[in-house]
């Protein structure tokens, strides 16, 4: 271990050297970077980081506020709003949302928080920032192909928005686009050019994230600063690594889904179309099979949930440690639990499929592996719950959004439990119990480990501190709002209420939740425009916020906080750092933090 | 008019959070950092505590609010339905205490071990036994519940019983279309390329089959109760699925793949509106699975009753085959009025099957 250590060392070294005198040459100190070198077409990780981030937080707000005007239709269906004529037209004949427009916005919400937001957003934005910081590199393995994982990303949204102007609009068969209503025109209007632009963007998109992710990992294996073996490294940094490996194992298959998708849609192919009568049209393919799509996409869509997830698993770890002034509590078991969340994720897809016709025996062996992926979750639960424990607590933004977090993580978790056992799936499976469940653990509390991140790391990214009044009650609305919203979604679940339905004034069986879905679209509203002011905390912050005066304002470990407080491209001004410890000596010896940097003393105690 | 009201209260509200932001950073500056941040610090460590407890009360008000309106108040009306329930009810119990434990563990943590500057944190980086109890502890409950688990799902998926009786269900865009077996209890064979609504044949059955000239297709489904039935699946055009709320089941409806389900019905329709005390109750079959526009009108309706009125029910049923043979109307059953009142609300899905 300790040779192949030294070794990295080196090559990290090298490369170091020899990306030291490329900018001495490209880079002459009388000259300034040009706006589109440094703005734009930039190869500074740190740019391209927050290029990420603010292309995600334009996303968000526009995958938010489709939410918000579906929850209009959902909580008052009989109302009817004469400004969405005005805004969306023939989509909103009368001031109410057609049915198409509504499917629309749901498949659109879905996708963009997936896949753009929390996807790209998420693991685009802090690896990119955080893996040279904190590994202690100049920038990535590859700064071009970096940039180019940026730009993919921004066709791919160009695309993805273009769709949304297109006459028949974009894609409307849900996010995860099942064929054959996916693959015929003439089943649905959002199947016409908006299922072409969705497949387009979206294998833009796998483009972009592949080469995001294979530039993460080589520089992760490759470029750590000497001394920084793989078990000194965050635990940020082992999340980020296992989401990429996630990433680049995943992806492709679902690449392979959609362009089989592409063909049977343009080009007379069968891959997913079988025995099809659709509006009295009778149509020649047969022998293929709808079932073999939920099998590539899930391939993909269920690692997806955990590249969402696992970021934020990484950076709240990180950022419980800082503030509890405590290390993380069993770092080894924290990483073993990582490394088996990410093996059980490739083998668990099927359990999005208990009620498809699949075969019983097969059905159990993913009914026992998805149950197993709660040990290492508990694990990582128990872990925080005793990182907390006789701590000494400071509750910066960054921390109050990582408690929610490990709230929101048990909650959603648990009912997991249900979902994945199949027996009860097959009561619980498309209702609003799921809803629910994936909301809450995947995306509020993935949102909340991002919100952490970004409250935690602004201060790295722009040298200045967002408000922390306007913090303190982003925080609190948020978590309380997310709550209001998919608690009460568990009780509409567990009476069997559908997913997807516009409405339900026409069934006996769901018509008695119209109270509650007014209630929760309210809270809904309150909560999307307490994110508006964290935007705008954001934006605001970046030019007027209070400027940070030490390198350290945290007083951490890690090696981001050795740079100066605006780091140019490089990171560091002299030599990288060297690491002598891991990253968790908080109150160790009667000293609050002890940075990696700082050589083991001849006295020091062991662990 | 009200929106743009609306939205300038917004702005304003905004712009008014945003000047107290702005004025108690200030204030904080004057004040000292440190003696800001421990106020600060104080506060959201009591709104932690403050949470838990309203938060458990909400979940409290919540439940007595909204449990009578979810199936739990009332029984399953499949016997696959109340494994289902019992299963359902064990994972609650469980999953409940874990996250009564977790949860005040967490917030009580965080009231409780606040930034104080009389306390330095314990320096406990480890501890290989406490790891290796919350890895055991939580296998064991796991292992518990994933074996009651598949336990009743080998049950609920097995083979159906052989006198089960076979009801044919297909999907198509927005509507639910039944075919019984008649008297041999064999399906006719179908072949979709024979589908054409306009003479008669929606479903595309095989006149060639002799098994399908007792065939009989209706819009709605009738079973009897206490006698097994199951369900053969299809859909014509997407993905459809076939909710039964109320027996706790479910399957999807795939094109070119049919797919079988079974239970035994409980209660007739008329004792569920005793039951759940509903005078217009009725079994709903909801398509569970987006397949467009119209998926969430995508209504049908089963009728659950004696034999007797079973019997009599089919026997005013006359087979597709002779309806079609005889040149008579195509599909549409116009048969019995009672379901024509049930299903009169929901117009569409009917409409467009006449």
């Amino acid at each position: 271990m300790s040779s192949e250590t030294i070794s990295h060392g080196h090559a990290a070294e090298a490369s170091v050297h020899s990306h030291d005198s490329h900018e001495a040459h490209g880079h002459d100190h009388h000259h300034e970077e040009s706006f589109l070198s440094k703005y734009v077409f930039s190869t500074d990780h740190k740019m391209i980081g927050k290029q990420f981030l603010i292309t995600g937080i334009i996303w968000a707000i526009i995958g938010g506020l489709f939410s918000v005007l579906f929850r209009l239709q959902l909580g008052y269906p009989e109302a009817s709003f004469p400004i969405l004529e005005d805004l969306f037209g023939k989509w909103a004949a009368g001031g109410r949302i057609s049915n198409e427009f509504y499917y629309a916005l749901v498949t659109m919400h879905g996708t963009i928080l997936v896949f753009f937001v929390l996807t790209a957003g998420l693991s685009g934005t802090f690896a990119n920032i955080l893996i040279p910081l904190q590994i202690g590199a100049r920038d990535m393995a590859s700064g071009f192909m970096n940039m180019l994982s940026y730009w993919f990303f921004f066709l791919a949204s160009v695309v993805m928005f273009a769709s949304l102007f297109i006459q028949t609009g974009p894609a409307s068969g849900g996010w995860t686009i099942y064929p054959p209503l996916s693959a015929l025109g003439q089943a649905s209007e959002g199947s016409k050019l908006g299922m072409d632009f969705w497949l387009i963007s979206m294998a833009l998109f796998i483009v972009s994230s592949l080469l995001g992710g294979l530039n993460y990992i080589s520089t992760i294996l490759n470029l750590r600063t000497k001394g920084m073996s793989m078990t000194r490294m965050p635990l940020t940094m082992w999340a980020i690594f296992f989401t990429a490996v996630l990433g680049v194992l995943s992806f492709p298959v679902l690449l392979s889904g959609a362009v089989l998708l592409l063909f049977d849609r343009n080009l007379g192919t069968s891959f997913y179309l079988s025995e099809i009568v659709v509006k009295g049209e009778i149509l020649p393919n047969e022998g293929g099979s709808a079932i073999l799509f939920q099998h590539l996409f899930w391939f993909l869509g269920h690692p997806e949930v955990y590249i969402i997830l696992l970021p934020a698993l990484g950076m709240v770890s990180e950022i419980l440690s800082v503030n509890s002034r405590k290390p993380i509590f069993g770092y080894l078991a924290m990483v073993g639990s990582l490394f088996a969340i990410c093996i059980l994720a490739f083998l668990v897809w099927a359990h999005h499929m208990f009620v498809t016709g699949l075969n019983p025996f097969l059905g159990a062996f993913f009914v026992l592996l998805t149950l197993l992926i709660a040990v290492p979750s508990a694990i990582k639960v128990f872990n925080w719950l005793t990182t907390l424990w006789k701590g000494n607590i400071r509750f910066t933004p960054g921390m109050l959004f990582s408690i929610g977090f490990i709230s929101l993580f048990i909650s959603g978790g648990l009912t997991g439990i249900f979902l994945g056992n199949s027996t009860l799936d097959i009561h619980l499976h498309d209702t609003y119990f799921v809803v629910a469940h994936f909301h809450i653990v995947m995306g509020v509390a993935s949102f909340f480990g991002m919100f952490a991140g970004v409250y935690h790391w602004f201060p790295k990214m722009y040298g200045r501190f967002l408000n922390n009044t306007m913090a303190y009650i982003h925080f609190w609305v948020t978590l309380v709002g997310a709550y209001l919203i998919f608690w009460p979604m568990h009780y509409s679940g567990l009476a069997g209420m559908p997913r997807r339905y516009t409405d339900w004034s026409n069934w006996q069986s769901f018509n008695q939740f119209q109270d509650m879905n007014r209630f929760i679209s309210t809270v809904a509203m309150i909560v999307f425009a307490v994110q508006i002011l964290f935007v705008f905390n954001f934006f605001y912050s970046i030019f007027k916020g209070r400027k940070v005066t030490s390198t350290n304002p945290w007083g951490a470990n890690t090696l981001e906080w050795t740079t100066p407080i605006n780091p140019g491209h490089g990171n560091w001004p002299g030599d990288i750092p060297e690491v002598h410890r891991w990253a968790y000596d908080y109150s160790k010896d009667g000293r609050e933090f002890i940075p990696q940097t700082e050589p083991i003393g001849a006295y020091e105690s062991k662990h | 008019m009200s929106g743009y009201f609306i939205l300038i209260i917004l702005v304003l509200a905004s712009v008014l959070i945003f000047q107290i932001s702005k004025a108690s950073e200030y204030v904080s500056v004057l004040k000292g950092e440190e003696k800001s941040f421990k106020q600060s610090n104080r506060i959201n460590a009591f709104l932690f505590i403050l949470f838990m407890v309203l938060g458990l009360a909400g979940a409290w008000w919540c439940n007595e609010l909204l449990y009578d309106r979810t199936l739990l108040a009332q029984p399953a009306a499949s016997d696959h339905g109340e494994k289902i329930d019992f299963m359902l009810w064990m994972t609650i119990i469980v999953t409940g205490i874990v996250f009564l434990l977790t949860q005040v563990l967490l917030f009580w943590f965080a009231f409780k071990y606040q930034y104080s500057e009389k306390r330095t944190s314990y320096f406990f980086p480890h501890n290989n036994k406490l790891e290796l109890l919350w890895t055991v502890v939580p296998a064991i409950f796991l292992t518990v519940l994933v074996g009651f688990g598949l336990f009743y799902w080998f049950k609920i998926t097995g083979d159906a019983p052989k006198d089960a009786q076979i009801v044919e269900i297909t999907g198509k865009q927005f509507n639910w279309m039944m075919r019984y077996p008649g008297k041999d209890n064999v399906l006719g064979r179908k072949n979709y390329r024979l589908t054409d609504a306009s003479s008669g044949n929606a479903l595309g059955v095989d006149w060639e089959d002799g098994a399908s000239h007792d065939d009989v297709e209706a819009s709605e489904m009738h079973l009897v109760v206490g006698k097994p039935v199951q369900l053969v699946i299809n859909a014509q055009d997407v993905i459809h699925d076939v909710g039964l709320v109320h027996f706790r089941l479910k399957m999807d409806a795939v094109p070119g793949i049919p797919t079988t389900l079974w239970f035994t019905p409980k209660y007739t329709t008329e004792q569920m509106k005793k039951i759940t005390g509903n005078k217009d109750f009725v079994y709903e079959i909801s398509c569970d699975q987006i397949c467009g526009s119209g998926h969430y009108s995508m209504r049908g309706v089963i009728v659950v009753e004696t034999q007797e009125e079973y019997d009599a029910w089919m026997s005013s049923k006359k087979p597709q085959y002779i309806t079609v043979k005889e040149g008579a109307a195509p599909a549409a059953p116009a048969a019995d009025s009672t379901a024509a009142a049930v299903t009169a609300t929901m117009s569409k899905p009917l409409a467009q099957l006449k």
